[in-house]
């Protein structure tokens, strides 16, 4: 694969089943409006937004529903008109239940008008407040506010803005999609993020198992006439080539230093939804209530590529497409190397959320995990090198500390090291364990 | 929609096919050529030790699981596999008594007492090798059966059933070259003609076969090229008639080596991981195998040379530990 001449990163890596083919040939598809939204408060890293509505209320499409004003987070806006039905709780993937507005929609209300701005004038300052105000997230998945990412700390230089269309996770299509059908805007999103930045640069990753996107953007650079400041390049497919890190390395050859920031080697890295969701918010005055996602798996009737607001159930996902088999045993929201399982389908659609996927029991088997064989694979897959046999050993015997002289605060749970144990030790679990357990000071 | 139980568990949601039983039940899938052929060669006799030593061992693994508390785990395979290495390293003419003690000393003290699978020191057929020729010095060193040799290799005529090294080693290279001197000899040793332990005596299949796992990336390269090339190299060195004057192929043909290489030395559990502590391993087994059998008391030394190396393992895997991403960063 290196022989075809395309960039990569360097440790480890694996080749999970792409399962991309089910989803990756279709539209995008609005999903139609649902009677109730549930919109959380906590779409994003850090704290969740202190609502700034009521029970009774009425709100519009777009209108400021949640904000954040100190420390790391980002707005939350309501994704329709209609009724504020009351302050509630919605299941959050990790932290469990989590504040949310309810909002009935109301079926009368008139399409949400936006006011574009003209925004290539704007002073950086303004456009990063502009993002900011839209309630811009990583859209990626990690949901880190893109208006903290865009500010670099002042004493480091950044030259470049990386835009990450690799998708290297199984199932998902939907930053295929929109790079497919969206092109000048993810284009124009590049253009509004360097404006914001003030770099030189632009290189956009995408792996090279979606050519007709390559292509679109290609088309949408040139048609811009941004040939000399955005670039494309396809990559290698091997996963996790998505990951900040290992994209970083693979278009510009620098490592992140362990414990620093991509502003440590001159580089911020946004998702491609994520410069299309600054373009809309920017350009189009749009805040950031509406994702792609990609609805996946034997579990569902339908496969699909849905442009949804956030906050719809997704027992409403599934009924749309057609309701889910009697096979189907987990939901997983996001792929399935690092996504998350939902105990159920109330959970709701957030801005992070890339993927839901229904899995049966061929594709997420189960399997008792056995000792540690010592083969060596997960040393081989992981792209950090760390030792995630030794962690697991240490973590099965509740030393938790010596964990850490293999790396354990570098890992990112990108799931390489459990994908190809043949022992199917969950070795993800016992680092994520362990990073709990040493945070608590291990007195759990 | 009814409600249902969705299962819920930390990512990746979706695993590779591979499993430690398709492991281990491919290697011992790969080693059964050479089985056949030593059937062929030694007479039946020698399925019937493989039966005892790999039923023994399997039914040892159960009862000490059993007695420890713990899942039996037959399954995987690992057992069987213990007990047909087991028998690979004893000498064709035993008794059956000897695979019956081995794959007990093998299982019970060299595998279950130190924890079980994944964390054994010793390679548990090796160790438990070791035991027998001590347990059963004589049945362990006279017991060879000197094949009868079909007429496309037939060289000359056959005097003594002393395996090639220990003829080697006892009664100098004249007499070696007069039983298994010329390309009749050399070809014989290769295919598999020769007295030897029931499972190292063909280079030609166990090398096949160690050449499929490579493909299928179960073994890497590093251990058994590291180990062969640093026995070829100190066989040439050290020749019987002074510096360069060796016979790198003699030795390299001979003995268990093949086997230790592919099947022994590059057990998982025993040996390191990473690629340069895994060449260190290799070379310091064959320089122990010949450092054994050129001043050893022992005509052969693949055995204690692995077991020697294992004791290494340990440090060797913390010498070398993966390549990090980047280092820390500087606080400045």
């Amino acid at each position: 694969m290196r022989a075809s001449g395309l960039a990569t990163f360097t440790l480890g890596g694996v080749h999970p089943p792409g399962r991309k083919e089910s989803a990756s040939g279709l539209a995008i598809e609005p999903m139609p409006p649902v009677s109730r939204y549930l919109v959380s408060l906590v779409q994003h890293c850090g704290a969740p937004a202190a609502p700034l509505v009521k029970k009774g209320d009425a709100v519009t499409e777009g209108q400021r529903i949640g904000s954040v004003d100190k420390g790391l987070g980002a707005h939350v806006h309501s994704p329709v008109s209609g009724k504020v039905a009351g302050l509630a709780r919605t299941l959050h993937p990790v932290l469990g239940p989590v504040p949310a507005v309810a909002i009935e929609r109301d079926p009368e209300a008139g399409p949400a008008i936006w006011t574009p701005r003209d925004w290539e004038h704007l002073p950086p300052a303004e456009i990063l407040a502009a993002i900011r105000e839209a309630g811009v997230v990583g859209m990626g998945g990690a949901g880190f506010p893109t208006h903290v990412k865009l500010s670099p700390p002042p004493e480091l230089t950044v030259d470049t803005l990386i835009l990450n269309g690799a998708e290297c996770e199984s199932y998902l299509a939907a930053d295929h999609r929109l790079m497919l059908e969206r092109a000048p805007g993810v284009v124009q999103g590049a253009r509004v993020l360097l404006a914001v930045l003030g770099v030189p640069r632009c290189r956009i990753g995408v792996e090279n198992n979606k050519k007709d996107a390559v292509e679109a953007l290609r088309q949408a650079v040139s048609d811009a006439g941004e040939g000399a400041r955005i670039s494309v390049e396809p990559l290698v497919v091997k996963y996790p080539q998505g990951s900040e890190k290992q994209l970083i390395e693979a278009l510009t050859g620098r490592r992140v230093p362990a414990g620093g920031l991509p502003a440590h080697v001159g580089c911020v890295v946004q998702n491609v939804g994520t410069a299309f969701a600054a373009y809309e918010a920017v350009a189009l005055g749009r805040p950031c209530f509406e994702r792609v996602l990609t609805v996946a798996g034997q579990g569902v009737a339908r496969p699909a590529n849905l442009l949804c607001k956030v906050g719809v159930c997704l027992s409403d996902i599934a009924e749309h497409l057609g309701g889910i088999t009697e096979e189907a045993v987990k939901c997983v929201l996001g792929g399935p190397m690092m996504g998350f399982a939902v105990p159920g389908l109330e959970a709701t659609v957030g801005k992070t959320t890339s993927g839901v996927l229904f899995l049966d029991a061929w594709e997420s088997p189960d399997a008792d995990f056995g000792p540690c064989i010592r083969c060596g694979r997960c040393l081989e897959a992981c792209p950090m090198g760390l030792a995630p046999n030794e962690m697991s050993i240490y973590a099965e015997r509740r030393k938790y500390e010596g964990t850490q002289r293999f790396g354990l605060w570098e890992c990112f749970e990108c799931g390489s090291c459990a994908f190809v144990c043949p022992a199917k030790r969950p070795l993800v679990q016992f680092i994520r364990a362990s990073k709990a357990r040493l945070r608590c000071g291990c007195k759990l | 929609m009814s409600p249902r139980l969705w299962k819920v568990g930390v990512a990746p949601h979706v695993r590779d096919n591979a499993t430690v039983a398709g492991i281990m039940w491919t290697v011992f899938a790969v080693l059964l050529p050479q089985l056949f052929l030593s059937a062929y060669v030694f007479g039946p006799r020698v399925l019937a030790l493989a039966g005892v030593g790999v039923g023994t061992s399997m039914l040892a693994e159960a009862a000490m699981q059993r007695l420890l508390g713990k899942p039996v785990s037959l399954s995987d395979g690992s057992a069987a596999l213990t007990g047909l290495l087991l028998v690979y390293v004893l000498p064709p003419g035993v008794s059956l008594v000897l695979p019956f003690w081995g794959a007990i000393f093998a299982i019970c003290i060299g595998k279950q007492l130190f924890g079980g699978l994944g964390f054994n020191f010793f390679n548990p057929a090796l160790i438990a090798r070791a035991f027998l020729a001590v347990g059963f010095p004589v049945a362990m060193t006279t017991t060879w059966i000197m094949p009868e040799l079909p007429a496309f290799l037939a060289g000359p005529d056959a005097v003594a059933s002393a395996t090639p090294l220990a003829l080697l080693k006892h009664s100098g290279l004249a007499a070696y070259l007069a039983q298994y001197g010329g390309p009749h000899g050399l070809w014989a040793s290769f295919l598999g003609f020769k007295p030897g332990s029931v499972g190292e005596t063909s280079p030609l299949l166990l090398g096949l076969g160690g050449l499929y796992l490579l493909w299928r990336r179960i073994i890497s390269w590093h251990i058994p090229v590291a180990m062969i090339a640093s026995t070829a190299l100190l066989a040439w060195v050290f020749g019987p008639e002074g510096l360069f004057t060796g016979q790198p192929l003699v030795h390299v043909l001979s003995g268990g080596l093949i086997l230790g290489a592919f099947f022994m030395a590059t057990d998982y559990v025993t040996s390191p991981s990473q690629p340069l502590a895994k060449l260190v391993f290799g070379a310091g087994c064959g320089a122990l195998t010949m450092l054994i059998r050129l001043k050893g008391g022992y005509p052969e030394g693949v055995c204690y040379a692995i077991l020697l190396m294992n004791c290494v393992s340990p440090v060797l895997e913390d010498w070398v530990r993966p390549r990090r991403f980047a280092p820390p960063l500087k606080k400045d």
